[in-house]
Order: structure tokens, then sequence, then C-alpha cells
């Protein structure tokens, strides 16, 4: 494929993620601490992002089924998966985390339920996206170009 | 959150209103019993009609008694009459009675006859009102009958007129008043009451009367009064039967009590009013009417019964007197009773009427306040709401303005290019009103904290002046700053907010000014003290300095020569500013020790324009949020009208007063007083390097002349050249400079020679001969000394050929450009003078990574976050600042690590985090640090008071940035916050205030 093509996409991709708000601002800052000393910063932190809430949503699941359910320590990590969400800009996540602690502090296991869905239907969204755009910058490093900022 | 934020703050709110609510609820009595006020309305009806009656009750028995008591007196009065009358009747017959016992029986022959006593009685009849005649009936006994008969020649008759039948005793009338002769010879004895008239009158001897009845001749009501006559005189107490024995006649006479009372009556007064009965009753039983009609009509219900005593024992009488109408009803009582019951009714209804007054005024009044309260909730509701949607706005605007700055990265046409950097220059604009918008909202809402750091005054006024430098150099205005030497050179304030509001005065200033000056002045409000004297000075000798003024044709003495509206900054005043100054410089170092000893200073800071001015309708309204002087203002200058708002409200948080004199036309002065505080000496020296924008100090000791034919553009002039370390001397002109230095030169040597000559762009072109004298000061300068001074022009503007004209005349090649700034003019000096070591001049972009870099560079830094994700990227962001960065995932750990002694520079610390919180942690390490600090005081002395205490900054990271929330922050001994996730600029804000107190160490 042809490289400004390439790096269009990318641009046109990226743009189109801020535009539904899938990444904020805060994603931007991330990359803006990307440099040459620290040129794979943005992958390195997304998927320490990845890890950390898979992990998290893990424990949330299994939180939620057991007979008794330890409300705050859901919070807790409601809390965790909001604040490393809102580090790498994943938005949508963010402002669900923000439902998600409302029930979590009326202790609602229904709302809890259906948010937990809610969150990981996110994140598989967002994860999905971010790694096909990380994709997409392999590729235009690969064929030589720089990414677009 | 942001919902839940609302929430409690609605429901302070509320709970605010109800408290204020409860408190003003001060129920008066009225306002009470407000249900009661009809009933009590009816009431007090209820009782003043009671009220009203019983008045009436009262007058009209009073009346009544009054009534009673006339009755009474008139009614006493006529039996009194009455039985006067009668009984001076009764005593007059009693007299004939003895007249007749005298002269009939005891003469012999009797001396009376019937003609005798008819002529007697009639001339008499005067004493005798009363009676209608008198008459005289012989005791005639049967036996004697016949004789008697034969004597008078006429036989006895009774009462109907026919010869008397036989009986015992008759009383035959001998002798009669004419009016009743008819009576003559008629036996008194054959009437029935006459009869017992006449038995009782012997017995008794004494006058009697009958019962009343009809009179023979009248037919009116009458009484007959009879007196007995006695033959011989009777022993002393004489017996019955004696008396009857002794009987010779009977004297009678009829009153006609009907005529008579009625006489006596109409002889009275009232007579009309009153109806007189008058009864016998001797039969208690049966009462009968000697006077009046049995049945009248008069008042029934009101009589009064008075005794009548007409002498006779045995008969009773009395008189009633009644009154003619019934009672007549008391219309004054009824009136007064009425209008008293009127008036208290009228009272009683204004009373009610106050009371509903007073009920609805309180109620209203109460409806009021609660409408205040709730207007002034409204009002803070009103600010939070701006405060939160201004920040609301400004996180997608960012989002636009990031946006924009990605596609001006893309490949674009030109003229998309130009569309979206129009996009991005408005999102800009607007950013920075909103920013205002918020500011004014924050301030209102009273969130917005002033912070306290040392910063030097005169660089900020420095670079406020080169934001503006290009507008007022196209438009031809003379932009100067002056700071009095006595203000210190660092204070303790909120630079920013200082900043904001020179901007806002001196851009408000630049906006509204085409010609003259902009003169920003700052000088210790200490000052106005001596600064009476100058005034003083004026007076006495006004007259030269006016006629000055006059002959300068317009030129005043400002720093421009436009007329200024407050004429404070005229030389006149200024030079003794300056005086002043040197006098200090010169004596006093005891004076600097006690100013120095106040903990803070208060600076008057004045920005004078000679601009539109503010017309006077409107400056009033100055300080008015998005209040402009007129409508068309915004049309011409733009703008939203809130910078002076906030600027006033940012002086008061500064615990200061802005105030203005504007003369439409002539130009405007605003001037604030703000108090900094005073940096302590230990920091002064270390603060002061980092900060200064690092002015060269090659100049120190140089020499300069500024040739200035305006006082006070030369003074500012002098005191960036001061800024410098150089020496500086004034001249009006060239040619007094010229002179000067050539004394100078040959008298003492190049001692005192000049090593500048700073020529004003003015003063040079005015003077016609300016170009000529240069040249003879420099070859002058040329043939004394091998060193000559550099000549230098400084202008506000200059075109190209008066460059040329400039340099021709021997001018250096780089021109000071104005506004002057210490920086600026080293740069051009350094570039004159040829020492240039090519520096940049210090302060490079603000908010630029480099100075964020230089900041952070090679600073050890503790990043404590438990979660993974955020302590990766606040590392990265701080390392790429070339910070190095350690991180700990608990507050435990970072406790750890900072043990004493570490090499931390600062901690940025999570709030939110499992077990130990950052406010925990940062209490631990706070106490750990006292501990040390303790410790290590009582130990040595020798630690300098800068490194002497461990007081690691530590910046919380949140992710709310809550007024509350900070507050918590520095309670528990933090340093400061960092909004979470990490922005450039919000982490230079916070860091720069930490390390800016600190020398960097390594550069």
């Amino acid at each position: 494929m042809d490289l400004v093509q390439l790096q269009r996409q990318l641009v046109d991709y990226r743009t189109s993620l801020y535009h539904e708000g899938f990444l904020d601002e805060q994603f931007t800052q991330l990359q803006s601490l990307q440099d040459e000393n620290n040129p794979d910063f943005v992958v390195e932190v997304v998927s320490l992002f990845f890890e950390d809430s898979e992990r998290l949503l893990n424990e949330l699941s299994k939180a939620l089924e057991q007979q008794v359910i330890d409300f705050k320590r859901m919070d807790a990590q409601v809390h965790q998966l909001k604040g490393s969400s809102s580090s790498i800009g994943a938005h949508r996540v963010q402002k669900l985390c923000i439902v998600f602690r409302n029930y979590c502090e009326a202790q609602n296991v229904e709302g809890c339920l259906k948010c937990l869905q809610q969150v990981k239907h996110e994140y598989g969204i967002i994860k999905t996206k971010l790694e096909s755009m990380f994709q997409l910058e392999q590729q235009i490093l690969n064929a030589g170009g720089s990414i677009p900022v | 959150m942001g919902l839940k934020l609302q929430q409690s703050y609605h429901h302070s709110v509320t709970v605010k209103v109800n408290e204020q609510m409860g408190t003003k609820r001060g129920y008066t009595f009225i306002q009470a019993n407000r249900a009661w006020l009809p009933k009590f309305l009816l009431l007090w009806v209820m009782v003043m009609a009671f009220l009203s009656t019983w008045i009436y009750k009262k007058m009209d028995a009073d009346n009544k008694v009054r009534r009673k008591e006339v009755l009474s007196s008139m009614c006493d009065q006529r039996a009194r009459m009455l039985q006067d009358q009668f009984s001076v009747s009764v005593n007059h017959v009693h007299a004939l009675a003895i007249l007749v016992s005298t002269f009939h029986y005891y003469k012999d022959p009797s001396a009376i006859d019937q003609e005798t006593f008819a002529e007697y009685t009639a001339r008499t009849a005067f004493e005798r009102p009363l009676l209608s005649g008198v008459a005289y009936a012989e005791r005639v006994v049967h036996s004697e009958r016949e004789n008697f008969e034969r004597q008078h020649g006429w036989t006895i008759k009774t009462m109907k007129r026919e010869p008397s039948p036989i009986r015992d005793e008759y009383a035959p009338v001998i002798f009669s008043q004419e009016t009743v002769s008819y009576i003559e010879s008629l036996d008194m004895m054959s009437g029935e009451e006459d009869r017992e008239n006449i038995l009782r009158a012997r017995a008794t001897g004494k006058a009697v009367l009958t019962s009343p009845f009809r009179l023979l001749g009248s037919h009116h009501l009458g009484v007959v009064l009879t007196f007995p006559v006695y033959k011989s005189k009777l022993p002393p107490s004489p017996t019955e039967q004696e008396r009857i024995e002794a009987t010779a006649g009977y004297l009678g006479g009829a009153f006609d009590v009907e005529s008579l009372v009625e006489n006596l009556l109409g002889q009275l007064a009232g007579n009309q009013a009153i109806l007189v009965n008058v009864y016998d009753i001797t039969n208690s039983s049966d009462h009968l009417i000697m006077y009046g009609h049995q049945n009248q009509d008069g008042d029934l219900a009101l009589l009064h019964e008075s005794k009548l005593d007409f002498g006779d024992p045995f008969r009773k009488h009395q008189m009633i007197c009644r009154y003619h109408q019934k009672a007549p009803t008391s219309w004054t009582a009824l009136t007064t009773a009425f209008l008293f019951f009127v008036i208290c009714l009228l009272v009683g209804y204004i009373l009610y009427g106050a009371a509903i007054h007073i009920v609805k005024v309180e109620d209203d009044f109460h409806e009021m306040e609660e409408l205040k309260v709730r207007a002034e909730a409204a009002d803070v509701a009103k600010s939070q709401f701006l405060a939160t949607v201004s920040h609301e706005i400004r996180t997608p605007m960012n989002g636009i303005l990031g946006m924009l700055a990605l596609l001006l990265d893309t490949d674009l046409s030109s003229t998309q290019r130009d569309y979206a950097q129009t996009a991005q220059v408005c999102g800009k604009a607007l950013i920075t009103l909103i920013n205002e918008v918020l500011d004014r909202a924050k301030i209102e809402a009273g969130k917005l904290e002033l912070e306290t750091v040392p910063f030097d005054l005169r660089s900020i006024l420095d670079d406020v002046l080169s934001l503006f430098s290009e507008k007022s150099r196209n438009k031809g205005v003379e932009l100067a700053v002056f700071v009095s030497d006595k203000v210190p050179e660092m204070v303790m304030g909120d630079p920013g907010r200082f900043r904001q509001i020179i901007t806002n005065l001196v851009g408000n200033s630049v906006k509204f000014t085409e010609r003259g000056h902009i003169f920003v002045k700052v000088h210790l409000a200490e000052n106005p003290k001596p600064m009476e004297d100058p005034k003083a000075e004026t007076c006495l000798n006004g007259g030269s300095d006016e006629d000055a003024l006059v002959s300068g044709a317009r030129q005043f003495k400002t720093l421009s020569g436009y007329e200024a509206a407050d004429e404070r900054n005229s030389w006149d005043s200024f030079k003794h500013l300056v005086a002043d100054e040197e006098l200090r410089y010169d004596a006093s170092v005891k004076m600097k020790a006690a100013d120095e000893a106040s903990q803070s200073v208060t600076l008057m800071v004045s920005v004078e324009d000679t601009g539109i001015g503010i017309p006077l309708i409107a400056q009033d309204r100055v300080f008015m949020p998005f209040m402009q002087a007129d409508s068309s203002t915004s049309r011409n200058y733009g703008g939203t009208g809130i910078g002076l708002s906030i600027t006033k409200c940012l002086v008061e948080l500064m615990g200061g007063h802005i105030s203005f004199i504007s003369r439409p036309q002539v130009g405007s002065t605003f001037s604030f007083t703000t108090v900094f505080g005073r940096c302590k000496r230990a920091s002064f020296s270390d603060t002061k390097k980092p900060n200064a924008e690092d002015l060269p100090s090659g100049f120190r000791g140089l020499k300069a002349v500024v040739v200035d034919g305006k006082p006070v553009r030369a003074a500012v002039t002098r005191y960036h050249l001061k800024r410098l370390g150089m020496l500086v001397e004034f001249a009006n002109s060239v040619k007094i400079a010229a002179s000067a230095c050539g004394k100078n030169g040959s008298s003492c040597g190049n001692k005192t020679q000049p090593d500048i000559v700073l020529v004003e762009k003015d003063s040079w072109l005015s003077g016609e001969d300016g170009g000529l004298s240069l040249r003879t000061l420099d070859r002058q300068q040329n043939g004394h000394v091998f060193k000559s001074p550099k000549m230098i022009l400084l202008a506000t503007n200059i075109t190209n050929a008066e460059l040329e004209k400039a340099r021709a005349a021997g001018f250096a090649d780089t021109t000071i450009m104005k506004p002057l700034r210490a920086s600026m003019v080293a740069a051009c000096l350094q570039q004159v003078l040829g020492t240039g070591k090519k520096r940049q001049p210090g302060r490079g972009m603000l908010n630029g990574s480099s100075v964020l870099g230089s900041l952070l560079c090679g600073k050890k830094i503790l990043v404590v976050d438990d979660n993974m994700v955020n302590r990766r990227v606040a590392a990265g962001a701080l390392k790429k600042f070339g910070a190095a960065v350690e991180c700990a995932e608990s507050g435990k750990a970072a406790l750890k690590l900072l043990q004493l002694p570490h090499s931390f520079d600062a901690c940025f610390m999570d709030i939110q985090m499992p077990e130990m919180d950052g406010f925990e942690a940062t209490r631990r390490i706070r106490m750990m640090e006292s501990q040390a600090n303790k410790q290590m005081n009582g130990g040595t002395e020798e630690g300098s008071i800068r490194t002497g205490e461990w007081h690691i900054p530590i910046l919380a990271m949140t992710a709310d940035v809550i007024h509350a929330t900070y507050d918590e922050c520095l309670k528990c001994g933090m340093d400061g916050y960092v909004s979470k996730p990490f922005e450039e600029e919000n982490l230079y804000l916070a860091v720069a205030k930490f390390f800016k107190t600190k020398p960097i160490s390594d550069s």
C-alpha cells in the first residue's frame, strides 16, 4: 500500500477514535511524551493498561459471582480501572467506570453486572481499535515512513 | 461525579436557604395570631356595642332620675302652695265663724243680719279666693222649728227644695254670701255629706271637710268646709258632749277645688308639662278624685305623690303629679352612645386594618427575604454553574484545538490551512474568554485562591510591556514602565494574578489610546506623604511653573508631553519620587532596615494613558462586569467588558483598592494598591538568580548620559539603565550634553567621561543643530579621549529615512526601540558595545518544554501511585523533562523510600490508594521530617537556613480538582496538586513553584 495513503488512513482512523469518543486528549498527551529516547512509550503504556485492565475485569467478574459481594473492594478496583483508563485517555471506559462506581457505592448488584458487561464490551472495542491502530503505525514504520502527529 | 457534586451543592444551598429562613422567621404577636384577627375584630365590636348600650342606659337612667326629681319638686311645690292657700282660706273661714259667734250670739240683739253678712263676706271675698262662697246655718232643734220658721218667715227646706220633713235637728242656712244665696233656708243636715260634716265639726270643734262631690251651683268637684260656732265660750278642754251642747250653728264654705287648683297651677311654670291629680284618700281603698281626670293618658310610668294637709285630721288628701307626655327619648344619650359606638367601630376597624396591613407587609417582607436568599443562592449557583460550565467547555475546546492542531499537521491546501488556522485562532480566543469567565465565576464563588511565591515584579512588568510593544509601536504610542527603587526586588505574592491585572489595565489602555503614552508606574504606597510637599512647592513658586506650562504650548510635563488625566504622574510630583529615592540611596541604611522589618509591602501601581478616556456617565459602572462605557465601545474596540471587573476582584483579593481618574478625550489613570509579602533575606539571595532574567552584569559601572527634554521619560530610561548597574546623568538637550562632556573631558579626564550617550529621538530632531553638535561632541571626544562614547538613539518608532539620517549623524547602527525593557536594552547595548556574548536574553517561552526541562532536569522525583498505568504515564511525562523518576506503588513503599536522608527532590503522590492513602502517607512523611529537623537543630547549628530543614515538596495527583480536595491536601502537609492525567502546562505550573525557589545546581 502507498505510504501516504497509509499515513492518511492512520490519521483518519485516529481522528475517528477521538471523534467517536473512544479516546480523549489524554491520549494526545501520551503521544507527546513519546520521543526518540522513548520510542515505544505509547505501546508500552497501553499494553500495561491492557494487562492491568484484564486483571481487574477478571477480578470484578469473580467478585460479582460471589455469594457475598465485597463492594468496597470492587469500588477500589473500578477506581483503579478508571484511573488507568483516564491515564491513557480511554474515554468511554473511564465514563463507564464513573457510573460503575456509583452502582458500587449504591451496592446495586444488577447495576454492577450491567456495568461490568458494558465496561467489558467497551474495553474489547478500545483494545481492538488501539491494536489495529498500532498495527497501522507498525506498517508505516515498516514501510519506512514516519508516524504523522 | 459532576452530577453528584451538583446535587450535594444544591443540597447545601437549600439547607442554607432553610437555615436563613429559620433564623429570619421572628414571628411578631400579630403575625402569630393572624387567624384570630377577624375574631378579635368581632369581639371588639361586641364589647363596644355592649359598652355603648351601657353608656346609653346610664345616661338614660340619669335623665330619668333628674326627671323624677323635677317632678317631685314641682309636685311638692304645688302641694305646698295648695295647702298654704287652703289653710289661709280655712283660717279666714275660722275668723268668720268667730265673727258670727261674736256678733250674732254674744250680742243681743244680734248685730248681724243677712244683709250685713252678705256684704261683709262679699267685701272680704278676696281673702278667700278658694271659696266659692260661705254661709252660716243655725242649729235648730225640732222643738224650736216652729218658732224659728215663724221668726224668719220661711220654712226649712231640704236640699231638694222641699219643706223639710221632721227631724231631731235642722241646720237651715240663715246667712249666706251672695254667690251662694240659693242655699238660704236649706237644711244643711239634709245633705248626706253636709250632715256628716256638721256632726263631725261640732264634735271636734275644728274645721272639717267633706269628701269631694259635685257642688250645687257650678257642678264642679268641690269640698265643703264646715266650722262649728259655739254659743258660749267653751271650757279649755271640752268634751265632745259639751261641744255638741254648746254648738250654735255652722259656718260652711264650699271649696271649688277644680277651679281652685286650676287657678293655682296657672300661676306656676311648667304647667303644661305636668298633670296634677288631687285625691281624697280617707278611704284608702277607694280614692276619691278631687281634681283632674281619673283616666288621663299621661305618663303612667312615673308619678309623684305629695301629701296634702288641709287641716282636717280625719281626711287625708294627696296630690299625684305625672308628666303629660311620656319621657322623651333621650337623643343626647342615644347620639352619644351611637357616636361612641361608631368611633369605637372605626378605631377597631383601623386597628384591624393596621394589623392586616402589618401581616401583609410582614408576609411580603418574608417573601422578599426568601426571594432575596433565593436570588443570592441563585447567584452563587450561577457562579458555580459558570465555573463548572466553563471548566466543562474547556475540555471539549481543548479537544477542538487539539484536533485543529492535528488537522494543521496534515497535508492541506492553502485555503484549507487558512480555514483551519482561523478556526484555531478563534478557538484560542474562545479559550481565553472562557478562562476570563471562569476567573470571574471563581472569584464570585470565592474559590479563587492566590498563591504566595516570590517573584520579580520588574521582570513581570517587562514581560507585559513586551506583550504590547508590537501594538503600541504600530500605533505610535509610547509605552513605558517605571518602578521605584524603593520597591523590593523580590516580593511574595501571586505573579500570575499580578500579571493578569497589569495585562488587563495595559491592554485596555493600549486598546483605547491612539496617541501619547501609556505609563506604568510602581512605587511604595507610603510615598503619598512626601508627595504632599511638591504640591505646596508648586503653589509657592507656582507662577513660574504655570508660565512654563503655558509657554510650552500645551506641553505637559508628562511622559509624552500629552496631557494626562491625573497630574500626579507629571514631573512635578514625579521628580520628588525620584529625588526621594536618591536621598534614600545616599542616606539611609537605617530606613532600609526599617523597611525590611515589616512583613508586607504595599505597592501603588498606576497605569496612565492618554486615550479617549471614560465618559463621565459611564465612570461609575466601569468595574461592573459586562459593562462597557457604551455599546459602541464594544463595536469599535471589541472586548467583553469583563476584564476590569476581574481586575477589581483580583486587586481586592490582593488586599488593595483600585480607582481611576479619567477625563474624556484626555486619558485615564488607573491606580491600584496591592499588598505583597517581603521576601526573607535568606531566600532573597537564593531566589534572585533563577527567577530574574539574568541581566548581564557587564554594564556595571558604565556611565551613560541620557539626552531627553522630558524629565519623566528620562527618569524611565534611567530606571532601566540603573537596573543594568549603570550610572546615569541627564541632559536636557544634545547641546548641553556636548558641553558637559567637553567640560568633563577637559577637566577631569576620562574618569567621568560617559561611555554611552542615549539620545531620545524627539530631542535629537527638535534641536536644529542636533547633528552639528553631535559631531562636535564626537570630535571633541575624539580629540581628547581614545575611547569615544557610543551614541544610541531611543525611539518609539522610526522610519527608514530617519534611521539613515541618524546613522549619518553618528549614531550607532542599533536603535533602542521602545518600550524599554532592561533585557532588551542590555541586548542592544551588547550589540553596540560589542561586549555581547550572544546570549539568549533570558526568558524563553514560558510554557515551553525547555522551561519545564530546565526546571525538572536532573531532579530526582518519586512517583507514588498504586495504578500501574498511571505510574508509568507520570513517570514517562516526568522523564521526558529530564527528571530521574522512581516509582512506588503504595504509601508504605513511599515511606520506605523517603526514610531520611534521601535524595529526592520532589514527590508526586496519588491520593486514593488502598491501605494507606496519599493524605496519610504525607502526614507520616511530614512527621518523619519534623522529627529529623528537631534532632538536627538540636544537634548542630551549623546547617544553613536553607538546607537546614527537611521538607520535600509533595504534590498530590488527583483526578478531581475540587476545592475541598485541595484544602485537604494543604491540611495534611502537601504543597500543591497536579490534576491527573498529567498535562504539560499544569505540571509546569505546579512544579515551577518549588523549583523556582531552589537554585539549579547543575546549570
